[in-house]
C-alpha cells in the first residue's frame, strides 16, 4: 500500500507541475506534451518513455489495489457481527473514505484516460493539439466533465491527506515526535496537489488560458 | 435516574443473539457502570431472569477485564477510563443506552457482553516475553536504561490488554495491542536478544488469530483506556520492517 503509493503520488505531483505548463502558453503547452513522447530519443522510441511510465503506473495501480482488496477483505472477515450502534470516535473523514474514495478516483483516471490520452470523449480528436484538447474539454458547456474533474481532485485530496501519513507511519517513518510534521506535510502536499490540479478548469472557465 | 438500555443479549456462542430493552429506575449518578449493570442483575434474578453476563474483576481499571461497547464506543464516552471506572454522572436522566459486546471475529461471544478474548494471549505466546534466567532475583541496576527509554516502555508496559483498540478499529485490528507490547519489550535492553524474532513472530500470530489489517486510522489509541499513543504502530512497523531486512 505505501511504497506503491508513494510511487502514485511522485507521479501526480510531476503531472500535476507538467500541467502548470499550460500557464506559459499554448505553445509552450504543446511543446511539452511533445517533448514528453520525445524523452529519451533517440535511444528511445517515439512515446517510449511514457508506454515505461504508463506500465510503472499499471504496476504500482495493481498493487494498490491488490493491497487495498487485501486489507479489506481481510477487515470484513474480522469483524462479521456488525455494531447496532457505531461512533467513529477519531478518525478523520479522509481515513473513513479511503476505499470509497480510491474507487471514485480509479473510475475518474479511466474517464480522464478515455477523454485527454486517448481523446475518445474529447472534441479535439487530434493528439498534437493539447492545449486545444484541455481548453475545450473544459469548455462551460462541458460543466459535468469539469464538475467530475473537480470532485475527483477533492476525493484525491483527502485519498493523500490520510494516505501519505498513513503511508509514512506504515513504512515506520514516524515517531511520537515527527508525528505532527509528517501530518502536517501531508496536509500540505495533499493541498498543492488539489490546487495545482484545479487551478487548470478554472484558468479555462475564466478564460486564463486560451 | 431512569434509563433505557438496550443490551445485547446472546445465549451462547452458538445462538443467534439480538438487543433487548430493560428500563431500570433509580439509579444513583454515583453508581459506576458496573454497579449500574449489577442493580439490573439483581432485579433480573430476582424476577427469575437470566441476568446479563458481562466480564469483570478488580473494578479498578487496571486488570483489564471490563469491556463493553457503550452507546458505540469502547469503554463508553469518558477518554481513558475503563467500563468499571465510569460512572453514571456522565449519562442524562432519561438517556437510552446501547451495550454491545466487542465485535470481532478473533474474540467470539461467549455470553451476552462476555467475549473470548485467548486471541491475545496466542500473541503473547508467540513473542511477547523475554527469555531470562528466573530463580534469584538480579541486582537491582546490574542492566542500566536510559531513563527516557524506561518511560517510553512503561507508558507502553500500561496496556492492560483489554481488546478495546480491536472493538474501535473499522479493519477489527489488533495492531496497537501488538505494538504496546512490542514498544514496550523493544525499548528495553532486555527485549534485544528476541526483538527481531519477537515482532515476525507476534505479527504473524495476530493475523493468524483473525485480527483485521491496521490502516492507520486511530480509532483504537482514541478509546485506548491506558492511553498507548499510535506512535507504538510506528516503531512496530519499523521492528518489522528492520527485522525482515535482518532475515533476509
Amino acid at each position: 500500500m505505501a511504497i506503491s503509493g508513494a510511487a502514485l503520488v511522485l507521479f501526480l505531483l510531476l503531472h500535476m507541475i507538467g500541467n502548470l505548463k499550460i500557464f506559459f502558453g499554448a505553445e509552450a503547452f504543446d511543446h511539452y506534451a511533445h517533448w514528453l513522447r520525445e524523452i529519451g530519443a533517440p535511444l528511445l522510441p517515439h512515446s517510449g518513455f511514457l508506454w515505461i511510465q504508463r506500465v510503472g503506473l499499471l504496476v504500482a495501480l495493481a498493487m494498490h489495489v491488490w493491497s487495498a482488496a487485501v486489507l479489506t477483505i481481510r477487515a470484513r472477515k474480522a469483524r462479521p457481527v456488525k455494531y447496532a450502534h457505531r461512533k467513529p470516535v477519531q478518525g478523520s473523514y479522509a481515513a473513513r473514505t479511503m476505499r470509497w474514495g480510491g474507487v471514485i478516483v480509479f473510475l475518474f483516471v479511466v474517464y480522464h484516460i478515455l477523454d485527454l490520452t486517448t481523446r475518445t470523449f474529447n472534441p479535439v480528436a487530434d493528439t498534437s493539439q493539447a492545449n486545444a484538447a484541455v481548453v475545450q474539454g473544459f469548455a462551460p458547456d462541458r460543466w459535468y466533465v469539469t464538475a467530475f474533474y473537480v470532485l475527483a481532485v477533492l476525493t484525491l485530496g483527502f485519498h493523500l491527506n490520510h494516505g501519505i501519513w498513513s503511508g509514512l507511519q506504515t513504512l515506520g517513518v514516524s515517531n511520537a515526535r515527527r508525528e505532527r510534521v509528517l501530518k502536517g506535510t501531508a496536509f500540505a502536499v495533499a493541498f498543492v496537489t488539489c490546487a495545482g490540479f484545479l487551478v487548470v478548469p478554472f484558468a479555462v472557465l475564466t478564460g486564463l488560458v486560451k | 435516574m431512569s434509563l433505557k438500555l438496550r443490551i445485547w443479549r446472546q445465549a451462547d456462542a452458538a445462538d443467534k443473539g439480538s438487543m433487548v430493552t430493560y428500563q431500570l429506575q433509580n439509579v444513583s449518578p454515583d453508581m459506576s457502570f458496573l454497579e449500574m449493570l449489577d442493580v439490573l442483575n439483581e432485579r433480573l434474578t430476582l424476577d427469575g431472569e437470566d441476568p446479563v453476563a458481562f466480564d469483570h474483576d478488580c473494578r479498578e481499571g487496571i486488570c483489564g477485564m471490563c469491556s463493553l461497547v457503550i452507546n458505540g464506543v469502547p469503554h463508553g464516552p469518558e477518554k481513558a477510563t475503563t467500563t468499571c471506572q465510569l460512572h453514571m454522572r456522565h449519562f442524562t436522566d432519561g438517556q437510552t443506552i446501547d451495550i454491545e459486546p466487542w465485535r470481532a471475529a478473533a474474540f467470539p461471544v461467549v455470553k451476552d457482553l462476555v467475549v473470548d478474548r485467548r486471541a491475545f494471549d496466542k500473541i503473547i505466546q508467540a513473542g511477547g516475553y523475554i527469555s531470562a534466567p528466573t530463580g534469584s532475583a538480579p541486582d537491582a541496576h546490574a542492566t542500566p536504561v536510559p531513563k527516557a527509554d524506561a518511560d517510553l516502555a512503561f507508558e507502553a508496559a500500561t496496556c492492560i490488554g483489554c481488546g478495546a483498540c480491536v472493538a474501535a478499529c473499522p479493519n477489527g485490528s489488533g495492531m496497537l495491542f501488538t505494538a504496546a507490547k512490542i514498544t514496550h519489550l523493544g525499548l528495553l535492553p532486555q527485549g534485544q536478544p528476541e526483538r527481531n524474532t519477537r515482532v515476525i513472530d507476534m505479527i504473524n500470530a495476530h493475523d493468524e488469530a483473525g485480527f483485521g489489517g491496521c490502516t492507520n486510522t486511530g480509532e483504537c489509541t482514541s478509546v485506548c483506556p491506558k492511553g498507548i499513543p499510535l506512535e507504538t504502530i510506528a516503531r512496530l512497523n519499523k521492528d518489522y520492517r528492520q527485522a525482515l531486512r535482518a532475515a533476509s
